[in-house]
């Protein structure tokens, strides 16, 4: 991130006052402006935190003589994010990232009044000639958790702390169910939403009365590590840290993390603008590419189940197992995919129902 | 030589004035001094907070933008604490006004004709007004203080909207996102200013707070207001009925918020939404405040608070600056208006100690 003070103001002034010198020369060597719009704070250790992880990788892997980052944090999904996409393209950023769903109508909006900056839209469902998405298959770490939940749990409720009830985080949780149901019949999993994507109030009060109704391990789709302090005060069986590694939060209790690895995805697509050979794309990876990662396993998981685990990781890699293979029944026991059939990427955005063994 | 406070018999009307412009020197002043010894640019906070928007031309649209609704709910905020009744809820009042008139705008998705947007707007007007109603009668009829009756429903005003968007109002065709339909063209406020984000709502701002100052100036009701809230013994002597000023202030205010949250529906946002609570409703209240309780002042401070915000953006953006320091700016304002009072309804004296032991 480039440091403005004193000395750098004289600097741009500086170089301000050159440019007629130097003609059109100085803006061949000018330094690509790439923005980052999030919804939160880099240091929370979670969704925020995997981005701005994968901004410095991008940083270090192509340079900072020839790119610099502006971040701009705790920019609500309303009309306040359209300001501030369209502040960042005014000025001069021509690569800009917004890392959340509801940024999606402002960047879209924003897109069409500067088609020659690129838009980035993580998580998002519509592309536009300079808007492009990308997202990660974190159903995939999902299906790879509740293996190790299924597992470990003793008191068979395992609970699952949502943020907003939108088709991703629902189907999270269908992952998570049906691979752990796929170890342990028996297992229920409680589904409850924040509304949020980030309320450690509401987070920390879910969790304790989760594990006031006996739930001894709990999965998460918000953006900090409440939860996980939550569970190690508590001292349940486990909690599985969501973005990142969060073990620091909860050293004991944290059983393994779904980490995020957007700093890939971040080189690339800053490259391609450096190349001019960016386009509209749509980009959705898992496992396979190391988009997601499953992070350690805590010293407290059993060894068969760690291979459990790493069984279903490499089949899911492999493509010999998918997270949503039939049959699957929903919780009302109606039949929803017949075995053999999957629930396909495209699929996946219309999925209204929980699978079986879920309370919602 | 000591100092004592001595209470002003009038207070003076030049200090009513010159007090908030005061604050907000002051807080330049002493937030440039705050951030250059957190090890910031101190300067250029204050240069980019304060003056950048209002020195590019390109940030006026959204000073428009954010100063709006602002206005609208601090004008009925400033009518309902002139009047002594303590309306701390608008940002409830503010959803519940979107809620009901998006329930209209659903309803009429369909449609087309001009009446459609009035008709929304109205609907927005009495959700925010039916929803004041609520802890004016508990006032009126209980004696149930307002200031927590309204802070309590704008909590189940939150859980009303999303219980909504993820049922009722949730749109067909939006993928199973929590979200409603987007509002047809002859739902959305039309652009006032060709080219620019500013819409119809900024010129009501200005309209409600004019009316607003006009009627609190020149009507009996107006004068009824300032008597209830100023000296309620006297006002109950000449005959003015604190009950009815309580129901009348809760009423304004409410059906200004709700008018205020369905224009930032049918504006801005352009459908509801469940990050649409955006604060707005607390936010006025320093607005109102800033203001000094009247309605062309509410409109200055507005756009004195629209600014801090879109000068916070633009420092983060430009030189780093950490989105904790608006909020800091903004409380600082605040606190040294409310402190200046001090020195507008009392006089500060010299006095002898000899004056004191007497």
């Amino acid at each position: 991130m480039t440091q403005f003070n004193r000395r750098t103001m004289l600097k741009i002034g500086g170089a301000a006052a050159a440019l007629p010198l130097l003609g059109s020369r100085a803006f061949a060597q000018e330094k690509l402006k790439v923005g980052f719009v999030l919804i939160g704070m880099p240091d929370d250790n979670g969704w925020n935190y995997g981005h701005d992880r994968g901004r410095q990788e991008m940083l270090a892997a192509i340079g900072e003589d020839k790119v610099e980052t502006t971040v701009v944090t705790n920019v609500p999904e309303g009309p306040d994010a359209e300001r501030v996409f369209r502040e960042l393209a005014q000025q001069g950023h021509k690569l800009i990232y917004g890392t959340s769903f509801g940024y999606g109508d402002y960047i879209h909006k924003v897109a069409k009044q500067f088609p020659d900056v690129k838009f980035e839209w993580a998580t998002g469902n519509a592309t536009a000639p300079n808007v492009s998405i990308y997202n990660a298959k974190f159903h995939e770490g999902r299906a790879v958790i509740g293996t190790v939940a299924g597992l470990m749990t003793k008191t068979n409720k395992l609970a699952y702390v949502g943020s907003i009830p939108i088709p991703e985080v629902r189907m999270g949780a269908n992952a998570f169910a049906i691979a752990a149901r796929k170890v342990n019949p028996n297992v229920t999993v409680k589904v409850v939403y924040i509304d949020s994507w980030f309320d450690p109030a509401k987070e920390a009060e879910q969790a304790r009365a989760l594990i006031d109704q006996g739930v001894d391990i709990i999965a998460q789709h918000t953006d900090g590590p409440v939860i996980p302090q939550i569970a190690e005060e508590r001292g349940i069986v486990g909690v599985f840290g969501q973005g990142a590694d969060m073990s620091a939060f909860a050293p004991n209790t944290q059983l393994t993390a779904i980490i995020d690895r957007w700093g890939p995805h971040y080189t690339k697509s800053v490259q391609s603008v450096l190349d001019g050979t960016w386009v509209e794309s749509s980009v959705w990876d898992g496992l396979a590419s190391g988009e997601v990662e499953i992070g350690p396993y805590n010293a407290k998981v059993p060894a068969d189940v760690v291979a459990k685990a790493e069984e279903v990781k490499a089949a899911i890699i492999a493509g010999t197992l998918h997270p949503f293979a039939g049959p699957i029944k929903d919780n009302t026991g109606t039949e929803r995919v017949a075995a053999g059939d999957v629930i396909d990427d495209g699929e996946f955005w219309g999925v209204d129902w929980y699978a079986e063994g879920i309370e919602a | 030589m000591q100092f004592r406070l001595e209470k002003r018999q009038e207070p003076s009307k030049l200090l009513q004035v010159l007090t908030p412009i005061g604050a907000v020197l002051v807080t330049m002043v002493l937030g440039g001094i705050i951030f250059t010894l957190l090890g910031y640019d101190g300067l250029g906070a204050v240069r980019e907070i304060f003056l950048s928007p209002l020195l590019n031309a390109y940030k006026w649209q959204d000073l428009a933008v954010k100063a709006a609704p602002l206005i609208i709910i601090a004008v009925g905020l400033s009518i309902a604490y002139r009047a002594n009744v303590w309306n701390i809820g608008a940002e409830g009042q503010y959803i519940v006004g979107a809620i009901a008139g998006t329930g209209v705008g659903i309803l009429t998705n369909d449609m087309t004709g001009w009446w459609i947007m009035p008709l929304m707007m109205l609907a927005g007007v009495a959700g925010g007004a039916a929803y004041a109603a609520v802890p004016a009668l508990l006032r009126v009829r209980f004696r149930v203080n307002e200031i927590l009756t309204t802070l309590m429903l704008t909590y189940a005003s939150v859980y009303l909207l999303n219980y909504l968007l993820a049922g009722p109002f949730k749109s067909p065709t939006s993928m199973g996102q929590p979200q409603t339909v987007m509002f047809s063209a002859d739902q959305s406020l039309p652009y006032i200013i060709p080219g620019t984000i500013v819409q119809l709502n900024a010129l009501l701002a200005v309209i409600v707070a004019l009316v607003a100052w006009l009627v609190f100036s020149r009507f009996v009701f107006g004068f009824q207001v300032r008597v209830v809230g100023a000296a309620p013994h006297a006002a109950r002597y000449g005959g003015f009925s604190a009950d009815r000023t309580v129901w009348l202030a809760m009423l304004i205010s409410g059906g200004l918020a709700g008018f205020a949250g369905i224009l930032e529906a049918m504006g801005p946002v352009g459908r509801l939404i469940l990050q649409f609570p955006a604060g707005y409703g607390f936010t006025a209240i320093i607005v109102a405040f800033l203001g000094r309780l009247h309605p062309l002042g509410a409109v200055l401070a507005g756009l004195m608070v629209a600014i801090t915000f879109v000068g916070g953006e633009m420092a983060q953006i430009t030189i780093q600056l950490p989105f904790a320091a608006v909020g800091i700016f903004q409380a600082m304002m605040l606190f040294l208006l409310l402190a200046s009072d001090i020195l507008v309804r009392y006089r500060v004296r010299s006095v002898r100690r000899a004056e004191i032991a007497t």
